[in-house]
């Protein structure tokens, strides 16, 4: 990452109080996800997920902090790269490999696949595969919740691409005018599919150098340390209920991987993924976890937990049959079916 | 009973569901303090306040992505594109968020809400202020799509779209809205898939749509009079659902078919209904299906020329008396 926002923690914000019991979690929700995504690409090279599948290898500690700063009922909204923000929500793993592996027990049964995962009973309202689109949905549930004096805030995931298409930019004024209580939470991983996005951008912070256009805040947060992720996102989420409006937040990390199971990233400079292996979220919190006092037995006991979820879930997933034939035609309207005449 | 107009019925339609639900709430651009750009929301706005009647920005994305996301947690949005044109800025959310949401979820999430258009031609407007549009959304799986052609069906079919649970798209026409009618007092629900006989008669079907029924309706008075042709005209009303039964029906009785289409040539709604037509009711035709639409060419500004371009009652008698004659074209 570029220099300039080496400082870690925000300004005025001390992160040295978060509670072993959160940092555990912290830590237990960034191992599981990224067994979990591990396991993903294992499967994908048995050719047991079909389709394509986008890895956040090196962005968990976006998902897992922003899902620790949320509240039951809070909704996210996720893109195509979102088995993390949905695992970390609480959706059960066989449920993520399942519809990545388009199997009955899937999360909506094969249908759906990757891309759209969607469990409205952990709050996780949809995953969106059109860049940009799912920022003005995410405004439109944040004005439901204005409208019904809910206290529940909408989060809205993306990446650096995606500030530079214009729902973004809409949705961005819209949700300031009407102080509409969403959260934009930008993964700038410094690339789209596999531009750089400073190669396309006009500023070198494609979410924060924008914010002013639109009345907020310049954040930009280390996306690789889960505590500046959890505590920027709280005190977003604080205003947000407050009715303070909205907060975009541009979290800098780096992909581990390609853009999707296609992609070698060979258009990578060379030592650019070794520089930030260096700065694994995983490993850094590892190493906090210990820094803070907690024993060996703790975390090797919630790495050792996580590996028997996988390789359950993964066992579970591959002995599911997949969808029966029905599922074809329900659900295109709301009467379940499909009929357009009678 | 009272004497309205299709523009003043829209406000009533949107009123009465108001009243009616507080979950239904409208947004647009200039739609609550101007009352719209067609005058067709006058009063909404001192009825019901700025929370529940919002004035947007130029954001059409922002516009039909908002109403999606409160839609799909518990609101029953109605959202305005000003002119039916402009759905093409936002057509993301028609062709690919609205109608897929549903299935994609395997049915975890709805999309409960109404999009209100200015379509059609014949107000000089130009080529980007006058297409009918109907087509582009009746193509899409998981949308409805309605084109009221009276005031009274303005109200009924607003208020069925409003309450039903799937993304209703609903097309009012820019040309009609000066239109008055005869609407009874009283809560007014109507169904949407159901098409409407408005003229019976033996010999020939005409089906039609929006401002294109009024034509339709005319056509026949001169058909009957000059020709000896007697039509039975059907305001389709619901491309999706769409009423084939009615459809078969009337086929069935005359034994040949007539669209009258305001959209242009290519893929216009009457070539699938021609098609329904061919394959389910070939032996019931007594002559080939005729489609008038408008040509496939973009519309111009210039008053003759778009007389020329849209179908009217001339022409429509001119085709179809030709035709039922035994001429080829
Ligand atoms: C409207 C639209 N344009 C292009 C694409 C193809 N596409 C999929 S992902 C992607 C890159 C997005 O980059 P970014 O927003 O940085 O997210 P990341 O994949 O890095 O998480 C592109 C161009 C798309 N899905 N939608
Ligand atoms: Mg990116």
């Amino acid at each position: 990452m570029s220099g300039k926002h080496t400082g870690s923690r925000k300004a005025g914000l001390s992160n040295d109080d978060i509670g072993p019991e959160t940092r555990l979690e912290l830590y237990r929700l960034q191992v599981e996800i990224r067994d979990c995504e591990k396991r993903a690409n294992d499967l994908f090279f048995q050719n047991l997920i079909k389709g394509t599948s986008h890895l956040s290898l090196g962005q968990e500690a976006i998902a897992a902090g922003v899902a620790m700063a949320m509240q039951p009922g809070d909704k996210s909204f996720c893109t195509y790269r979102g088995h993390a923000h949905t695992l970390a929500r609480g959706v059960p793993m066989e449920q993520v490999l399942g519809e990545l592996m388009l199997r009955d027990v899937g999360l909506m049964r094969g249908k759906g696949g990757s891309m759209h995962l969607t469990s409205v009973e952990h709050g996780v309202m949809g995953s969106y595969a059109i860049i940009g689109a799912h920022l003005p949905i995410a405004c439109g549930s944040a004005w439901r919740a204005q409208y019904l004096g809910q206290k529940d805030v909408s989060v809205c995931f993306f990446g650096d691409g995606t500030t530079n298409i214009g729902a973004f930019h809409e949705a961005l004024n819209f949700a300031a005018i009407w102080k509409l209580p969403v959260v934009f939470i930008c993964e700038n991983n410094l690339y789209m599919e596999y531009t750089p996005i400073g190669d396309v951008t006009a500023v070198e912070h494609p979410a924060a150098d924008r914010a002013s256009a639109y009345g907020l805040e310049r954040i930009v947060v280390d996306g690789n340390d889960a505590d500046v992720v959890y505590r920027t996102a709280q005190a977003a989420f604080v205003k947000a209920r407050d009715g303070g409006g909205p907060s975009l937040i541009e979290c800098m990390t780096y992909r581990h991987s390609g853009h999707s199971r296609a992609d070698p990233a060979k258009y990578r400079p060379e030592g650019e993924l070794e520089k930030w292996l260096e700065r694994d979220p995983v490993k850094i919190y590892r190493e906090r976890l210990r820094e803070f006092g907690i024993s060996e037995a703790e975390i090797t006991a919630i790495d050792a937990e996580s590996k028997r979820k996988v390789e359950a879930a993964t066992e579970l997933c591959k002995a599911s049959p997949p969808a029966p034939a029905e599922l074809l035609t329900t659900d295109v309207y709301a009467d379940g079916g499909w009929s357009w005449r009678n | 009973m009272a004497e309205l107009t299709y523009r003043d019925a829209v406000a009533r339609a949107i009123a009465q569901e108001m009243e009616r639900d507080e979950n239904v709430v409208f947004l647009g651009e200039d739609v609550a303090k101007a009352g719209g750009v067609f005058k067709s929301t006058v009063g909404l706005y001192e009825k019901f306040g700025p929370r529940r009647v919002r004035d947007t920005p130029i954001s059409e994305q922002a516009i039909l992505g908002a109403a999606m996301g409160a839609a799909m947690t518990g609101l029953r949005p109605i959202a305005e594109i000003m002119f039916a044109d402009f759905v093409a800025v936002c057509f993301d959310y028609i062709a690919n968020e609205f109608p897929k949401l549903r299935y994609m979820t395997n049915g975890q999430l709805g999309c409960p809400l109404v999009v209100r258009t200015g379509n059609g031609g014949g107000a000089r407007f130009g080529a980007q202020h006058s297409q009918s549009i109907e087509n582009w959304t009746m193509m899409i799986p998981g949308l409805k799509v309605v084109a009221p052609s009276s005031p009274v069906d303005v109200i009924g079919l607003m208020a069925a779209a409003v309450r039903d649970d799937n993304p209703v798209i609903f097309h009012e026409h820019k040309s009609l809205y000066a239109v008055k009618g005869e609407v009874p007092d009283g809560e007014i629900i109507d169904t949407l898939g159901t098409a409407k006989i408005l003229r019976p008669g033996k010999d020939a079907t005409i089906l039609a749509l929006a401002l294109m029924v009024p034509r339709a309706l005319a056509a026949a008075e001169t058909l009957a009079a000059e020709h000896g042709i007697d039509c039975e005209v059907i305001d389709v009303r619901s491309l999706v659902p769409l009423d084939t039964a009615t459809i078969l029906a009337s086929v069935a009785k005359t034994g040949r078919l007539f669209t009258v289409e305001e959209n242009p040539r290519l893929c216009g709604w009457g070539a699938e209904i021609a098609s329904i037509v061919a394959d389910e009711a070939f032996w019931d035709l007594d002559g080939p299906i005729v489609r008038i639409t408008t040509p496939h060419i973009p519309l111009p500004a210039a008053d003759h020329l778009e007389d020329l371009a849209l179908p009217n009652a001339p022409r429509i008698v001119e085709k179809i008396s030709r035709v039922m004659n035994g001429s080829k074209r």
